[in-house]
């Protein structure tokens, strides 16, 4: 959709204007250890109306340029040679108040997280309103018109309302809204946003990047837009540039670099990443091996050269690599000395049959939900006498099978975090039964659990940087964990941590060390052991991969369906990502407030009849590949509050093909076609079955 | 096992230390006092409660005396020696009982949260409710002036403030995935406590000891002015300034030196605090 406006919106090279230029720029932080020389040397070019995507992985120095480009490094941050043109001035040479006026003015930054951005103790109008209060000296009234019109512009229901409310009364969306709205205030010529969706939920985000694709066809400002996932970029810009370990590895419009990207890396990245049109049985993920090396220690010559797998040998090590122009246009640039010779670029497809592995069907389930609730009390008052019950978990029907991955997906706040919470025993259920193994476990507390249930589930946790504790070496880790599951001795558990290792292909040194040692999807790995330590039948994974670099998250992707193969455990999978279900999973169930919209095969789920729910959620998801369509849905307003959720349909207040009174009024009901595939709908599955393919 | 983990890591903390100016001021001047109070006996010129009557004569610093004697004509600095000695005896061996329990009560509260937590936190309370010094004077006066009653007045009235600092950070690292992890594998309560909470909680914890050492220092001193130190005639640098403070505007040396190597001691406790600080922000 508005990534077309690529081809659209390019004028020849001869008349564009630069708004921005940098021009081998180099960017230090100066810390104890010494210089770290974060970005080494970067020229890049903005035009003026363009939108410019910085891509790249955690520790490429994207950020850091995007600072650097508001000359806004911060105390050990320094902009150590060449210049940066705005407009044809050299900020690096500017005073801090010629560069007060800019920023704000001329130029603005939009966050990623829009909660700090804004001053918690001031209503957001009155924040607004200063941007044209200081800048372009107007009168409180004007400037207060001026925010309700820009507040208007940005989509928000209610503007005059919004305008009196404090930061923390809206939501993430909305937030980010206010502060995009800040930015426009000035109607800057340039307009810096780090990550300004990575945040949000996916239908938000969709909301979000629409609004700034539509913003910036008004306004006429130019973007640099900083984003780790390339599916946002291809949304947003025009040019992409694909950043590595600091350098700038290739540059060009958007359709150039993603038809035939030259870069090892850049195809490295694309090929990483799931799509929704493939799956584990497919194609394995391609995941770049190794890691970004550290500042201090980067190679000579070409930079990715060691996790190069089209390298060759001392052309890429001897010399720093000279950044070449490919191709007819002139605005292909890449740093890399084999650019002519590679060979086009195959993005790997599905080629073999989508079938589900049905075979299991027949097995009664391990894993049995049978209208599991979990309602939490949320006290008022002193005593807690009055209040209200929040259902974070409502009625939930579900099974898994042997050897089969079950995937719950659904935004933030869609209680799939609950449920797992509910299965481990670290909560309890309020009602309905759990059945795991034929053992029922819903309302059997963690301590109280028999020591064979607790070695038959376990969990993988999110956040790789709070999973392992930090005082204690992966050895112990490990050692411990296959003591306390498999009911052995310290002695005998020693022996099996290098097995455990072996597991999940990490070196087996690797049980020397401390936590702070290890890489995101390194820790990940660790974690992973941990949970097979007791060999158990049913493992879940809470987001496991959210957190990790693409590159890494292929990786574990790849670790989770190699292990499920091997020893045929069950794999609950939760997760907000859509491409990564429509990859991992078997079945899938759609989560909203509490509530399985939708459940069925994942060839089922991902095909029409949709639940409205469903398919808006996969019109949302960034796909980074400007050739796929995808239908697109907006959804309005926010996800409702679980203490005053609607009393029909859950879905009802942002639903797209509501029909009328009976979705806020009647709970729909769940319409189950012969292959199992259920849908929670008033809409009749074979008026929902209607519906075209999202993503084609 | 995770013990010598622990160790490990906190010594490369120290050996981190070097890069804090602050950090090595502080460590030199609290060994120089540790090394001072370990060597007393051999390096004290004069035994620290002999009177020389003769020094009464002029008992300020002299090639004999350096730093003077005091109105008994004794020797000062052999007293600062010896006294730096109850202050390593009874300062640390205090602050360790307090934070055992401090620690212990704190992990309960946090961790268990309920009526646990309330017990505690009201304990706590009453406690921190009084001034701390008129708690000193209550417990030494009621159980006599020791060693002893001393540490336990240091328990009684440091432990409150420990608990609430590990409470509070206990807290926030049971909702840990590690935590979470090891009641899932089946972990002990007490187990989950030590093994798994407490130390990832020691940065704080060694910079709070490091000041409190200093605090219970000073609480030392102070108790020792106020007669409620150590009973005569063993040297003690609070004792020392209470006999001689009388005679301030004539002799100013007797109670100045007493007074300057308390003030250097919690100074350097202070530093060393600053410089762990800044290490544990560090990374």
């Amino acid at each position: 959709m508005s990534s077309n406006a690529a081809a659209t919106l390019e004028p020849s090279v001869e008349t564009r204007k630069a708004i921005l230029e940098l021009r081998n720029v180099s960017i230090s932080y100066f810390v104890r250890a010494g210089e770290l020389k974060v970005v080494p040397n970067i020229s890049l070019t903005l035009y003026e109306g363009e939108a410019l995507g910085l891509v790249g992985e955690s520790g490429c120095g994207k950020s850091t340029v995007a600072f650097a480009i508001m000359k806004y490094l911060g105390g050990a941050g320094r902009i150590t040679g060449g210049q940066i043109l705005f407009e044809g001035r050299d900020m690096t040479k500017m005073s801090d108040e010629e560069l007060r006026k800019l920023r704000g003015g001329r130029m603005a930054m939009v966050y990623q997280d829009p909660m700090s951005s804004l001053n918690p103790v001031i209503p957001v109008g009155k924040q607004l309103m200063e941007v044209p209060l200081i800048h372009s000296n107007v009168s409180e009234d004007e400037a207060y018109k001026r925010a309700l019109q820009m507040l208007q512009e940005v989509n928000l229901p209610d503007p005059a309302r919004i305008m009196t409310r404090y930061p923390h009364q809206l939501s993430g969306g909305q937030q980010q809204r206010v502060v995009i709205a800040m930015a426009l205030m000035s109607e800057p010529s340039l307009l810096v946003m780090d990550e300004p969706t990575t945040g949000l939920d996916v239908t938000v985000e969709a909301a979000v990047l629409d609004l700034v694709a539509q913003l910036r066809q008004k306004h006429h400002s130019s973007i640099v837009f900083i984003s780790h996932n390339l599916g946002t970029v291809v949304r947003i810009c025009d040019r992409i540039g694909v950043m590595y370990a600091g350098e700038l590895v290739e540059e060009g419009p958007i359709g150039e670099v993603f038809r035939d990207p030259r870069h090892p890396y850049t195809r490295g990245l694309l090929n990483c990443i799931p799509t929704l049109n493939a799956d584990k049985r497919s194609r394995p993920l391609s995941a770049i091996p190794g890691q970004v090396p550290p500042i201090l220690n980067r190679p000579p010559g070409c930079i990715f050269a060691p996790r190069c797998s089209d390298a060759d040998g001392p052309r890429c090590t001897a010399a720093a690599i000279p950044t070449a122009t490919y191709g007819g246009t002139g605005q292909h640039r890449v740093k890399c000395v084999r650019v002519a010779e590679l060979p086009k670029h195959v993005r790997p497809t599905s080629t073999a049959v989508d079938t589900v592995a049905n075979e299991f069907t027949t097995q009664p389930p391990i894993l049995d939900l049978d209208h599991v609730k979990k309602t939490y009390h949320q006290a008022i008052g002193m005593f807690g006498g009055s209040g209200y019950d929040v259902h974070a978990v409502d009625d939930i029907t579900l099974a898994a099978r042997k050897s089969e991955t079950l995937a719950i997906v659904g935004e933030s706040g869609c209680g799939k975090s609950t449920l797992a919470k509910v299965l481990t025993g670290i909560e309890l259920a309020s009602g309905g039964k759990v059945t795991l193994a034929g053992k029922d476990i819903g309302n059997t507390a963690v301590e109280k659990r028999d020591s064979d249930t607790k070695r038959s589930i376990q969990m993988v946790f999110q956040n790789p940087e709070s999973t392992l504790n930090p005082s204690h070496t992966i050895g112990y880790v490990m050692e411990r964990a296959i003591k306390k599951l498999k009911q052995i001795s310290g002695k005998e558990a020693r022996v099996q941590v290098n097995d455990l290792l072996k597991t999940v292909n990490l070196p087996l040194e690797f049980a020397a060390r401390k936590s702070r040692q290890l890489s995101g999807g390194q820790k990940q790995r660790v974690a992973i052991a941990r949970a097979l330590a007791g060999e158990p039948e049913m493992i879940l994974a809470d987001e496991p991969v959210s957190a990790l670099d693409v590159s890494v998250q292929a990786a574990i992707i790849n670790l989770l369906v190699e292990i499920q193969r091997k020893r045929g455990s069950t794999l609950l999978f939760i997760s907000h990502d859509l491409s990564v279900v429509r990859y991992l999973a078997d079945h899938v169930a759609v989560m909203y407030l509490g509530k399985v919209m939708e459940f069925g095969s994942v060839t089922d789920v991902f095909a029409p009849p949709y639940h409205p729910y469903t398919e808006a959620l996969m019109s949302a998801v960034p796909i980074a590949d400007p050739d796929v369509k995808q239908r697109r849905i907006i959804l309005e307003g926010n996800i409702p509050s679980p203490q005053n959720r609607p009393k029909g349909c859950p879905f009802a207040t942002r639903c797209p093909r509501k029909i009328g009174a009976i979705c806020d009024d009647t709970p729909p009901p769940e319409q189950v076609s012969p292959a199992g595939h259920r849908i929670a709908c008033h809409i009749p599955m074979a008026e929902l079955a209607t519906a075209t393919q999202v993503v084609f | 096992m995770a013990n010598d983990g622990v160790l490990a890591l906190t010594w490369n903390r120290v050996r981190l230390l070097k890069e804090s100016p602050v950090g090595m001021i502080g460590a030199f001047l609290v060994l120089f006092w540790l090394f001072v109070a370990i060597f007393a006996p051999w390096i004290a010129p004069f035994d620290p409660n002999a009177n020389n009557m003769d020094a009464l004569i002029d008992p300020t610093p002299s090639a004999v005396n350096w730093l003077g004697t005091d109105n008994s004509g004794r020797d000062i600095l052999s007293r600062i020696i010896w006294g730096s000695r109850t202050v390593f005896a009874v300062a640390p061996l205090a602050v360790l009982c307090a934070y055992a329990i401090g620690c212990m009560m704190g992990l309960m509260a946090g961790y268990y949260r309920g009526w646990v937590d309330d017990l505690v936190n009201r304990i706590s309370d009453i406690v921190l409710s009084f001034p701390a010094i008129v708690l000193y004077i209550i417990v030494i006066m009621r159980f006599g002036a020791s060693a002893n009653n001393i540490i336990l007045a240091v328990i009684f009235i440091s432990s409150p403030q420990i608990t609430r600092i590990v409470r509070g950070m206990t807290l926030e690292l049971r909702e840990r995935e590690y935590v979470a992890a090891a009641k899932m594998r089946g972990e002990s309560a007490l187990y989950i406590m030590l093994v798994e909470i407490l130390p990832n909680a020691r940065g704080p914890l060694i910079v709070d000891a490091c000041l409190r050492l200093g605090y219970t220092t000073i609480a030392i001193g102070v108790l020792g002015f106020l007669g409620l130190g150590l009973p005569p005639p063993d040297p003690d640098w609070g004792g020392m300034v209470k006999e001689t403070y009388a005679m301030m505007s004539i002799y100013p040396h007797m109670s100045l030196f007493p007074a300057a190597a308390i003030s250097s001691l919690v100074v350097g406790l202070s530093l060393l605090a600053d410089g762990m600080r800044e290490i544990s922000i560090r990374d």
